[in-house]
């Protein structure tokens, strides 16, 4: 579609449930101020209680990661609108992404059917588990009647959701998308599975590019975005806290689970993501790395980095990771850490790669150590960000995020 | 079996209803599944309760007759006999 046809696309609302608290704010303010939402090896929502947010008739139909997608768009929607939507409901759609679903509903109801026997088992429990309940959890709640479904692309999930709500956007498909990520895989099991591929780390410290780097470390929660064409937001009066400008994305058709090491095509999706934006390296203020904290993905994304943006420029360009305050969010990755990049452009603050501590001499960015700095723009426009996000599968995502205009 | 009561089967239905998010004080035998915002999952639930504390099979068929708590007392003590 060429440039000049697309509609533009405005955040206008955001919410998350993290490690770091109950909210998008805390999720910036917290991080930014060097906090650590990550104990005992893992980023749990241990502010977050069901009862206190949702109804028992919601909770109790709800997975762990519907949950935290539902609080999540809550925030985002009252944000947006509150009560009363202005659009159109056919016209609203709604997208959320999960890694993995609900793992927890599966481990449950598999101990019912072993210990009680098959026609035990809930018949809650397809309906809990499968992977799309969150999205459907969202639309059902707020009346979303627009298209609607859920995205299985593992780590790259809510960037994937929030490019898909981009160009049905772009497009004209909808009038305004409710989007993100959700993930609740904290479970017996799921450390089980994450610890048998060594993906984990091992000290339970999360150190994205620091050459002491040894494992991600698994953390839950959920992000959401309102986006709206610009126009009809600016026509309603709508607060407009920024722009999602960009989308690009590839696969490598490498590995399960290694990334491709030239970094060829994840280089590929953010030169796609500028592109759509009609943006250069120049116009980049600050990278949101993936930053999983893995030796194979730092390494790899310092590689695509410098490939897409030029070596001389990636290098006066600060990049951090949200991963080192909550870790690896899998499915709701992406979404979180959109959320946290709006948030980023609008205070213009770029808050630390935590733990970052001894570089690796193979990886030569800045990746912003010790403390949150200002974030700095040289050309007097709003400033815009790249966020990052990459899979097990070979997905390659890269979303270009603008601050709002004054 | 020994013989299950009415009462017996009314305050574990009531109980099991109200574990699926209405008010307790709400449930009564003249209540209505609609009024209660109880669907056909919840049913479902209720009916894996009823099989596993009284032997008593409900099926789809039987359920969809259910209009209120009552009906499913009434039903259940009958089946029960």
């Amino acid at each position: 579609m060429a440039g000049a046809d697309k509609k533009q696309v405005v955040v206008t609302g955001i919410g998350a449930v993290t490690p770091l608290g109950i909210g998008a704010a805390p999720l910036h303010e917290r991080w930014a101020a060097g906090e650590c939402g990550i104990d005992g090896g893992a980023g749990a929502c241990r502010e977050f209680d069901p009862k206190d947010r949702l109804s028992v008739k919601e909770a109790r139909r709800l997975d762990r990661f519907s949950q935290f997608a539902l609080v999540a768009a809550g925030e985002a929607i009252d944000q947006a609108w509150g009560e009363q939507s202005p659009y159109d409901p056919l016209r609203v759609g709604c997208i959320v992404a999960t890694g993995i679903g609900g793992i927890e509903t599966v481990e449950t109801q598999h101990d019912v059917m072993r210990d009680r026997g098959a026609k035990n088992v809930s018949p809650l429990g397809i309906p809990q588990y499968m992977p799309n309940a969150a999205a459907a959890a969202v639309s059902m709640k707020y009346g979303l009647q627009g298209q609607m479904y859920g995205v299985v692309s593992a780590c790259s999930g809510g960037a994937h959701a929030i490019g898909s709500a981009l160009r049905m956007l772009q497009y004209g498909d909808a009038d305004a998308v409710v989007c993100g990520g959700a993930e609740a895989t904290l479970t017996e099991f799921g450390f089980a599975c994450f610890n048998s591929l060594q993906a984990l780390s091992p000290t339970g410290i999360s150190r994205p590019f620091d050459a002491r780097r040894d494992g991600f470390v698994m953390g839950e929660g959920a992000g959401i975005l309102v986006l709206e064409e610009a126009q009809a937001a600016k026509a309603r009066g709508a607060t407009i806290l920024g722009e999602v400008a960009g989308y690009g994305s590839t696969s490598d058709a490498f590995h399960l689970t290694a990334p491709e090491p030239s970094g060829g095509p994840a280089s590929r999706a953010i030169e796609l993501a500028l592109s759509d934006a009609g943006l250069s390296a120049d116009d980049v203020s600050y990278v949101n790395a993936h930053g999983t904290s893995t030796q194979l993905n730092d390494a790899a994304e310092t590689v695509a980095i410098k490939r897409a943006l030029g070596e001389q420029r990636a290098k006066r360009i600060p990049v951090s990771s949200t991963k080192s305050t909550i870790g690896h969010l899998l499915g709701a990755a992406g979404a979180v850490e959109a959320v946290a990049t709006v948030l980023t452009l609008q205070t213009r603050v770029i808050p630390p790669t935590l733990g970052y501590e001894e570089p690796d001499p193979e990886l030569d960015l800045d990746y912003v150590p010790g403390e949150a700095r200002p974030l700095l723009i040289d050309n007097g426009h709003p400033p815009a960000a790249i966020s990052n996000s990459f899979a097990f599968g070979g997905h390659n995502v890269a979303l270009v995020l603008r601050g709002a205009s004054a | 079996m020994a013989t299950v009561t009415t009462q017996q089967v009314e305050s574990r239905v009531i109980e099991t209803l109200a574990s699926f998010g209405p008010d307790q004080s709400q449930i009564t035998r003249q209540a209505t599944f609609e009024e209660l915002d109880i669907d056909s999952l919840d049913l479902v639930e209720l009916a894996q309760v009823v099989e596993d504390d009284y032997g008593v099979v409900l099926k789809g068929e039987d359920m969809k007759e259910l209009k209120t708590v009552g009906d499913a007392i009434d039903l259940i003590v009958e089946r029960a006999e």
